[in-house]
């Protein structure tokens, strides 16, 4: 692996100071899962690292149902599925329990999924139909961003090189709601999203939708959000035909490319019957069933 | 610094309940210097990019692939290599099982299925056939096919149980007359 200077800055001021001072010749350690491996195969140079996972602000995971939830930037996936405060967050739940193997959810953050910003992330669908929000610190002072504006294209994002994420403000969920992630890879585990879909619904005491929200990963150059279909079923009873009717919609959005994992044509297939099964389970789970996707010990 | 190496960082680490100090580079991975510098050769390197799992070892209980942390990073954790397994040469329940269901053929990725599998039984001793093959996802294995290893981990969870299940009644009830 090329050489570098390693920091382990204890204070939020101690590592904006770094990484200004180092005029973007720094990367950000969290979980190193994606950046170790980018510096070690020469995709990525960088002559100082600068480990975030010694400031205890944001080793923070706290909140409640009615608060939201509070994900520091140094909150591993581990750490998320250990945490009960994190169930109403199924969709959430669904990301964690398969980016990598045990090995890496020990080590791989969400806030370092997100600021990796593949476009295949599989946390980054589901913290958007949850509504979270990124807040950053870089030497000009305190940014909340949506995450559905976070990324801005293949690798790239708000921070821009000088940023720091310090975590995700997640909002409360609804009364009567449910979410949840799914991918397709070709084998059980361990793979990279050909396509993915992330659905949210709250509903009101008649069985109508209040809310609801859509994003779909790995058919764009960023993650993107399924607004108008999703809109569509704002008040509406969610029957079959209409879910499927908004994952066709849905699917629109899609422009995805050509490569060895799929192609246009059958990511925009996968990108609609996703939608359709994230609804499903997210409406399932909405009235307190408890769909376990896979199986977490 | 562009240019100069980097100067050497001093660890002090617990491998397998031994403390151990050694100087690294920033860049060197936790599996570099285990390896090179502590001659502890039971985790093998696979891929070097996170994807095979025969590198893993615990960290505070956890697996993770020591490919993909720094050496640096592990300043004051607890360690356990496969070295760490066996008990004044008594193999762990484990690794008998693996050796008595030819759990393995090449055996690289062996270490790292054995020290997942462990803390997969530390925190769950009985588990399902889908929660081992769902557990051990990050260890890749191009030899067995997977089957021997899964029933390996099986036995291996019902040999610990057994040790560590109160003896039966009528046992207990011998046992109980021999001590009168």
């Amino acid at each position: 692996m090329q050489s570098f200077t390693y920091h382990a800055p204890r204070t939020i001021p101690e590592a904006v100071a770094l990484l200004t001072e180092s005029e973007g010749k720094s990367v950000l350690l969290a979980g190193g899962t994606d950046i170790l491996v980018q510096l070690r195969e020469n995709l990525r140079h960088a002559d100082h690292v600068i480990d975030i996972k010694q400031i205890q602000d944001l080793a923070r995971l706290d909140g409640n149902a009615k608060q939201g939830l509070y994900l520091g930037s140094a909150v591993t996936c581990s750490q998320l599925l250990r945490s009960p405060i994190t169930q109403p967050y199924a969709a959430l739940r669904d990301s964690a329990q398969i980016i990598g193997g045990w090995q890496i959810q020990s080590r791989a953050t969400i806030g370092g999924n997100l600021c990796n910003s593949s476009p295949a992330a599989d946390s980054i669908p589901s913290l958007m139909v949850h509504g979270a929000v990124a807040e950053v610190i870089n030497e000009d002072g305190h940014q909340n961003i949506p995450v559905s504006h976070f990324c801005t294209g293949p690798g790239k994002n708000a921070l821009a090189g000088n940023g720091l994420l310090l975590g995700l403000a997640i909002p409360e969920v609804g009364t009567i709601s449910g979410s949840a992630y799914q991918r397709f890879i070709p084998r059980y585990e361990m793979d990279i999203a050909v396509a993915s879909a992330a659905s949210y619904i709250e509903l009101l005491e008649d069985g109508t939708v209040a809310t609801a929200t859509i994003a779909l990963g790995a058919v764009g150059p960023t993650p993107l959000l399924a607004s108008d279909a999703a809109d569509m079923l704002v008040g509406e009873t969610p029957e079959e035909a209409l879910i499927e009717q908004i994952a066709q919609e849905a699917a629109r959005i899609a422009t995805p490319i050509n490569d060895m994992r799929g192609t246009i044509e059958f990511r925009k297939h996968l990108a609609s019957v996703l939608v359709k099964r994230t609804l499903q389970t997210a409406l399932r789970r909405a009235t307190g069933e408890v769909v376990v996707s896979h199986p977490h010990v | 610094m562009p240019g100069n190496s980097p100067a050497k960082v001093a660890v002090s680490t617990t491998i397998n309940g031994q403390s151990h100090d050694f100087l690294c580079q920033p860049r060197q991975s936790l599996l570099e210097v285990l390896r090179d510098t502590l001659q502890l050769t039971g985790a093998k390197e696979g891929c070097n990019n996170g994807n095979c799992g025969a590198c893993t070892v615990l960290m505070d209980g956890e697996p993770v692939n020591s490919c993909l942390v720094l050496a640096v990073e592990v300043e004051g954790k607890q360690l356990t290599t496969v070295e760490g397994l066996a008990n004044k040469g008594v193999l762990h329940p484990l690794q008998q099982c693996f050796l008595e269901g030819a759990a393995l053929q090449c055996g690289i990725c062996t270490p790292g299925f054995l020290v997942a599998a462990k803390a997969l039984l530390d925190k769950k001793p009985n588990p399902t056939e889908e929660e081992i093959r769902f557990s051990l996802a990050g260890n890749l294995c191009r030899c067995t096919g997977y089957d021997k290893i899964v029933r390996a981990v099986q036995a291996a969870a019902e040999q610990l149980q057994a040790e560590e299940a109160p003896l039966p009644s009528s046992a207990a009830h011998q046992q109980a007359q021999q001590q009168q």
